[in-house]
């Protein structure tokens, strides 16, 4: 493991994500002239996500970030080395219910285009057969915390948002079970750079006041000092560097340099 | 004799050959549907089954429908002269159009939103038939409403082996050289798929919901 020992939140506390170990591979297509048969996308790694954290994942484009996320929610599962959610291994999970208990959110929102917001935002509760008054009720609540007046919009369908409300209704419906856990990946990516600074700073006091667990993956290390009480800095599959937010832009690893490069240019280029 | 004053001379016969034809139609149609849309819901994600089935139902419109009809006959069951020989002709017709557009349009999903709908926890099930199918309905009824007209047309030919409809018109104004009678057969017969073609064409900009 390349992690020194760290600034822990709750050092007593069992990690509520704990990665170890973590191969993932995948064939390479044939015809390649490769030494092996395998590419790894994810490379012997090892990291803890302990409660009330935000990690953030950062790295360049295909530096294995997005993989990483989806091996914590079983949409993939590791070649070799183990994930444990909660202090189990997301193999002993049943793949429905764990990812029921983890929120997730993705870049442009993946909205579901015939549902309305209301319907999108009560998904969950109305899987998990809540009561109908009891996902309305959430539902509205879900709307106030993400800063959309539910009157206004709870009945309109994700085509009638801009990207940045889709982007709010994504988080809501990710919140909307009261996950513990939320997986983030690129969510304001997409975004127009003032609207993105504005979500930014919302979701920074919002992630604080709930006390979620969160793994946010992105490509933008202004977005990882600003949201992150931990940057894990991944290379080719691999952990790089792993700092507090104070501390990283100090390593000396040249990949963390390169990042670093970036905070001197003036306004960051849309990604 | 006018082909007009020939169809208004016939107007009942015509009438009532047009209602032959639609049933026809509708309950080939009905079957196509219920096995077409099913079937390519279970081979989405099954890639052999899919070329083959979808190779099976390309051969079927491949084959003449006159010639469909003729090898027909001596099958058991589905086979002999009449209705039920016509209605299994025209499903296997109807077939194609319908499970290639249900293959396309259930897996011309936005990734995006798939991915959303496996990491909310949605059951394979569940994603099938709350995301994938209510996106998919305008394209699988873009290929119901290409089936439609097309059975409607081949359903003329059904009268070759006495399975009734607006194909006895035709087929009897050719033997006798009639252009009224060709017409009696061919003017409704285009009507209708006008007909269908148009309404189907509404419901289908109606469930258009992205």
């Amino acid at each position: 493991m390349n992690t020194k020992p760290l600034p822990l939140p709750e050092p007593a506390a069992a990690p509520a994500i704990d990665v170890r170990g973590v191969t993932y591979r995948v064939a390479c297509a044939p015809g390649q002239t490769q030494i092996s048969p395998f590419r790894n996308l994810v490379c012997n790694v090892s990291l803890a996500v302990f409660p009330g954290e935000t990690l953030v994942l950062l790295g360049r484009s295909g530096s294995g970030k997005t993989t990483l996320l989806r091996l914590i929610n079983r949409m993939l599962v590791p070649s070799s080395g183990e994930v444990l959610v909660e202090s189990r291994a997301t193999t002993v999970w049943d793949p429905i219910r764990l990812r029921r208990h983890i929120g997730y959110v993705i870049q442009e929102a993946g909205l579901f285009p015939h549902f309305t917001v209301a319907e999108n935002v009560g998904l969950v509760p109305a899987l998990e057969k809540w009561h109908p008054d009891r996902i309305a009720a959430r539902v509205r609540e879900l709307l106030q915390l993400v800063g959309l007046d539910p009157d206004e919009f709870s009945t309109r369908r994700p085509r009638q948002l801009s990207g940045g409300q889709r982007q709010r209704v994504g988080v809501a419906r990710a919140l909307a079970a009261d996950p513990p856990i939320l997986l983030m990946d690129e969510p304001f990516g997409a975004l127009d750079p003032v609207t993105r600074g504005e979500l930014q700073r919302e979701f920074s006091a919002l992630a604080r006041r709930l006390g979620k667990t969160i793994v946010f993956v992105t490509h933008d290390i202004r977005e990882a000092l600003l949201l992150a009480s931990r940057i894990v800095l991944l290379e080719a599959g691999c952990v790089v560097a792993s700092a507090a937010p104070e501390e990283f832009p100090r390593l000396i690893h040249p990949e963390v340099q390169a990042f670093t490069a970036c905070l001197g240019d003036e306004p960051e280029a849309s990604s | 004799m006018s082909p007009w004053s020939f169809f208004l001379g016939h107007r009942t016969e015509i009438l009532s050959a047009t209602l032959d034809h639609l049933t026809l139609v509708i309950i080939a149609m009905a079957i196509a549907i219920l096995i077409g849309v099913p079937l390519g819901m279970f081979i989405i994600h099954r890639p052999t089954l899919r070329t083959i089935a979808l190779g099976a139902a390309s051969i079927f419109q491949t084959i003449p429908s006159l010639a469909l009809f003729g090898f027909l006959i001596p099958i058991p069951f589905i086979g002999g002269i009449g209705k039920r020989t016509a209605i299994a002709a025209l499903v296997l017709y109807a077939l194609l159009p319908i499970l290639r557009n249900t293959v396309v349009g259930l897996s011309g999903i936005d990734p995006a939103i798939l991915e959303a709908a496996e990491a909310m926890g949605m059951t394979p099930g569940q994603i099938l038939f709350r995301v994938r199918f209510p996106l998919a309905l305008a394209v699988i009824l873009a290929g119901i409403r290409t089936a439609t007209v097309i059975t409607i047309g081949v359903a003329t030919i059904a009268a070759a082996i006495g399975a009734g409809g607006l194909g006895t018109f035709i087929f009897r104004g050719v033997a006798l050289v009639s252009d009224s009678l060709i017409l009696a057969g061919a003017v409704p017969a285009a009507m209708l798929a006008i007909f269908a073609d148009f309404l189907l064409s509404l419901l289908e900009r109606r469930l258009r919901v992205v």
